[in-house]
């Protein structure tokens, strides 16, 4: 379903990466594992047209992302920020309805805050969270609201960028759970970076680690225990030694 | 020879620089504008950006002109009393504040208020990836955030403006009668006399150039703001410092256009 061919990305001197291919079929978890700096969000924003690839193609159903219609491309979509990355000024159901207010998917007022504070629910909050402002919210908080409006507009394709980052182990937990449940429930193609194991474990069909610029091994989550590929081993294991050098 | 070149590379570096954040701008500037006529269009924003551009800026207007009003009495009547020319304190203060320092003050408050917060606003807005949220929501960032921030102060300020110079001419009203021994009555016959149709357009003419260049300029550096906190404070420090200079240098340009002939 996603393809991204050869992908080079620059900025400046700094090149981020250097021919990163990767294939997700329809319906898959596929979660990118990589150190800090490796490329793993400029990948993401590469396919989501936020950032635009210096050399390589992404297609998305066989139609490349440059050529597609922006509109309808995006209304595919839903993602959730590292930092969950609401709106600051809008109440929470209004954060989570947003693709549902305006644009081509709108609906009446009425109708969205309905659908807002049923995904709210989905993602296990409860009905008076939708009149708050997102600032009134913790950590976690945000994140399943984050995570609400990903899904608002039931999207095909769903991207999480370091879901579990600044969250406890709990809570942790709580998103890794709810993330699978979610993906699995909706049959929607899922995109995960991070680099937190245990969300790998969670979340993903296959792996994929990104070093260097380019995917380095790909396999499932019992290839990645069993394989052999030294980068996988060291950053699995969190080991300092290795062919990832630990200072970069 | 490295010497003599080392020099002009550095200065052909920092005039393409230069031209291409010219260039930049002028972009922005175009495409701010053609939202203006593109649907979709946010009406709850501009609204939303009409009360806080417009409405909540009324105070910091009204003080600011009170008390302009009130100084430029004082000034024109001690100046004026060393060529026994005191009377002619309504026809100045009120040329005065309608001509130049309405729409002036009222365009640097603006750059103050408004700039910085709306370069403050957006900034943090792209640091924390809500700008890429919106792209992601299928919602353009310049149609969203920009052109009705821009639109509302271009229709607001110049209302400002006029409620500006009303309160100037009313703080040196209030100077010039009660303690410099005006007649209420032959003041405000002197300053409605006085004051032409084209003094008024030409005030509201500067109030909405400066209103624009105002909301553009937060606009612009906070779109292009730096990353963390640091470029969150240098956008929004240069938004402001940005506004205020443009908007002093369109009033020079705008007065030697309108008061020329």
């Amino acid at each position: 379903m996603i393809k991204l061919d050869k992908i080079h990305k620059a900025f400046g001197d700094n090149q981020v990466l250097r021919g990163a291919t990767l294939h997700i079929p329809k319906g898959e978890s596929m979660v990118i594992i990589g150190g800090s700096g490796t490329g793993k969000s400029v990948a993401l924003k590469c396919v989501l047209g936020l950032v635009t690839p210096d050399a390589g193609t992404i297609m998305v159903d066989g139609q490349d992302v440059t050529t597609a219609d922006r509109d309808a491309f995006l209304a595919r979509f839903g993602m959730l920020f590292q930092g969950a990355a609401l709106f600051d000024s809008l109440p929470v159901w209004q954060n989570v309805a947003f693709r549902l207010l305006r644009g081509s998917l709108k609906r009446p007022k009425a109708e969205a805050r309905e659908i807002a504070i049923e995904k709210l629910r989905r993602v296990g909050l409860k009905a008076d969270v939708a009149d708050r402002l997102p600032a009134e919210l913790s950590g976690g908080m945000q994140k399943r609201v984050g995570l609400a409006r990903a899904i608002a507009a039931d999207p095909e394709i769903i991207f999480f960028d370091e879901p579990t980052t600044g969250l406890d182990p709990i809570m942790a937990g709580v998103i890794n759970d709810l993330i699978r449940e979610i993906v699995v429930e909706m049959g929607a193609t899922a995109m995960t970076i991070t680099h937190d194991m245990t969300s790998v474990r969670a979340i993903a069909d296959r792996v994929a680690m990104l070093h260097d610029g380019v995917i380095q091994w790909t396999g499932t989550v019992a290839e990645m225990d069993q394989t052999a590929d030294p980068y996988v081993q060291q950053f699995i294991h969190g080991k300092a030694d290795g062919p990832i050098e630990a200072v970069r | 020879m490295n010497l003599v070149l080392s020099p002009l590379a550095t200065v052909g570096r920092k005039t393409l620089g230069m031209l291409a954040g010219i260039g930049r701008f002028i972009m922005f500037l175009f495409e701010t504008i053609s939202h203006f006529f593109r649907p979709p269009f946010y009406v709850g924003e501009f609204f939303q950006a009409l009360l806080s551009i417009g409405y909540f800026s009324l105070p910091v207007v009204g003080m600011t002109a009170l008390f302009t009003g009130g100084a430029l009495a004082l000034q024109i009547y001690a100046g004026g009393a060393r060529f026994n020319a005191e009377a002619v304190v309504p026809q100045i203060v009120a040329i005065g504040m309608v001509r130049e320092l309405g729409p002036v003050m009222v365009g640097l408050m603006i750059a103050a208020r408004v700039t910085s917060s709306v370069a403050a606003e957006i900034a943090t807005m792209r640091v924390t990836e809500q700008i890429d949220a919106l792209v992601t929501l299928s919602t353009n960032p310049m149609k969203y955030l920009t052109a009705p921030r821009v639109l509302a102060a271009v229709i607001v300020v110049p209302i400002l403006v006029g409620i500006g110079d009303i309160i100037g001419i009313a703080g040196g009203f209030l100077v010039s009668t009660e303690t410099l021994g005006f007649n209420s009555a032959t003041y405000l016959r002197n300053t409605a006399d006085f004051l032409e149709t084209t003094d008024i357009v030409s005030s509201l003419i500067k109030g909405a150039v400066f209103g624009g260049i105002a909301a553009l300029m937060g606009c612009y550096y906070g779109m292009n703001s730096g990353r963390g906190a640091q470029g969150v404070g240098r956008a929004t420090k240069s938004s402001v410092e940005a506004a205020a200079v443009l908007i002093l240098a369109a009033n020079f340009a705008l007065t030697a256009l309108l008061f020329s002939a």
